[in-house]
């Protein structure tokens, strides 16, 4: 769910990444306090017309969103059953336009523009004791960290397999676990080395 | 630069892993060796600060690691084993342009100092690619570009190339030995130390030869030998 910057020159790419960022964040308040299906089909229309704008392709958004699915469609079915078919309908759509329109701007935005934008946002927040930098760095990490963790994954079910213990869970995540801590050593580490702790 | 390691003595909770170490690096190439354990990894930490010994000290150019690490990691770069942990950034331009966030340079300034430094790595095309779908090679490339585009006066590897196959592995070895910086390369490639001003051997925690390259790599070899026989 996490895109990799696609480089570009569209009004989309050029476009300041604070106001990129402004613009999610309005989509995502709107679609949460009236998703009714007007708002539904405005949404959708912003981000198609953004993608088309952007020239990623529809492909490349939909791989982003494509992960959701493991989490909408418990969600679809519980909201069926709680609130009914419609508001089942429109929750999963509302979901699937926030995730894709997360992907349109990490798509095409240098993640350090996002950063200087957040930076910038939290600045003001700095008297009351956040550092913008360090928040900015863990959302770096945190995209950094996903095909690390994916790749850490797939090593520890070859090893599994290997084994003959596919079906073992507990095979997969012992190693899988120590696996991760280690790399959180050693990228924590890495990170002294490079002096991000140093005022 | 020079740099002093007096009466070092380092434990990691009952266990010592470095013993009564005294030392003057001021040669531009030197090298460490030594079997897994022998306190390689922790005296290349201890150069830049990242590991502070609990007796005592180590200073860079005068200064104490353990009161001015910061300026001590200004002036000594570190490069490990392994690039995907210090890869921090999603992209390969952004992972260098990290190392110069703090360096109060100008957008432009850094941008170019970026694109230099991923060109005299062979990098330039992959830029904008996501760093982790990089080869073994590429990634240690990119952690060493990420950490020379600071400028540091020292550069200091732990076994850089022990990950990487043998083209790869000779090409960071290459990129090193032609580096205008000092360097200290702990790796268990010996071949790699041939042209080493000094070569420092490790044992059980304590420095058992700091001779040139042939007299202490003889003296390792006799090591591994008297090891293997036992």
């Amino acid at each position: 769910m996490i895109g990799l910057y696609v480089p570009g020159t569209s009004p989309v790419h050029r476009a300041p990444a604070g106001g990129k960022l402004a613009g999610l964040a309005v989509l995502l308040l709107a679609l949460a306090a009236a998703p009714t299906p007007a708002a539904l089909a405005i949404g959708a229309a912003v981000v198609l017309l953004a993608i088309a704008l952007a020239g990623i392709g529809v492909r490349i958004v939909a791989a982003q969103v494509r992960p959701l699915l493991w989490v909408l469609v418990p969600v679809a079915a519980l909201q069926t059953w709680l609130a009914g078919l419609g508001t089942a309908a429109r929750v999963s759509a509302g979901l699937l336009l926030a995730v894709a329109a997360a992907a349109v701007v990490t798509l095409t935005t240098r993640t350090e523009d996002l950063l200087d934008a957040i930076v910038g946002v939290l600045r003001p927040l700095r008297h009351l004791g956040v550092e913008p930098d360090r928040v900015a760095l863990v959302l770096a990490l945190a995209v950094r960290t996903v095909p690390v963790l994916a790749g850490l994954g797939k090593e520890v079910r070859d090893a599994r397999a290997a084994r003959g213990a596919e079906r073992s869970v507990r095979a997969f995540a012992v190693p899988f676990v120590i696996r991760s801590l280690r790399y959180a050593d050693r990228l924590g580490e890495a990170l002294a080395a490079r002096g991000v702790d140093d005022a | 630069m020079v740099i002093e390691v007096r009466a070092v003595t380092h434990r990691f909770g009952q266990r010592i892993v470095l013993r009564d170490v005294d030392l003057v690096l001021a040669e531009r190439r030197i090298g460490v060796v030594g079997a897994n354990g022998s306190g390689k990894s922790t005296l290349a930490r201890l150069l830049n600060g990242l590991v502070v010994p609990v007796q005592g000290s180590v200073l860079v150019d005068g200064l104490d690691t353990a009161r001015h690490g910061a300026a001590v990691r200004r002036r000594v770069g570190f490069v490990f084993t392994d690039p995907d942990a210090q890869i921090v950034m999603p992209t390969v331009a952004e992972d260098v342009a990290f190392s110069l966030r703090r360096s109060g340079l100008d957008r432009a300034t850094r941008a170019a100092r970026v694109a230099a430094v991923l060109e005299r790595f062979g990098l330039e095309e992959h830029a904008d690619h996501p760093a982790h779908l990089l080869s073994g090679g590429q990634k240690q490339l990119l952690a060493l570009a990420a950490v020379l585009v600071t400028e540091p006066a020292v550069l200091v590897c732990d076994e850089p190339t022990t990950l990487l196959d043998a083209r790869n592995g000779r090409r960071v070895a290459d990129l090193l030995r032609d580096l205008p910086q000092q360097v200290v390369l702990v790796t268990h490639h010996v071949e790699q130390l041939a042209a080493f001003d000094r070569v420092l051997v490790l044992e059980g925690g304590r420095v058992v030869a700091d001779a040139p390259p042939e007299s202490a790599l003889s003296a390792y070899t006799a090591l591994v030998t008297e090891a293997s026989s036992t």
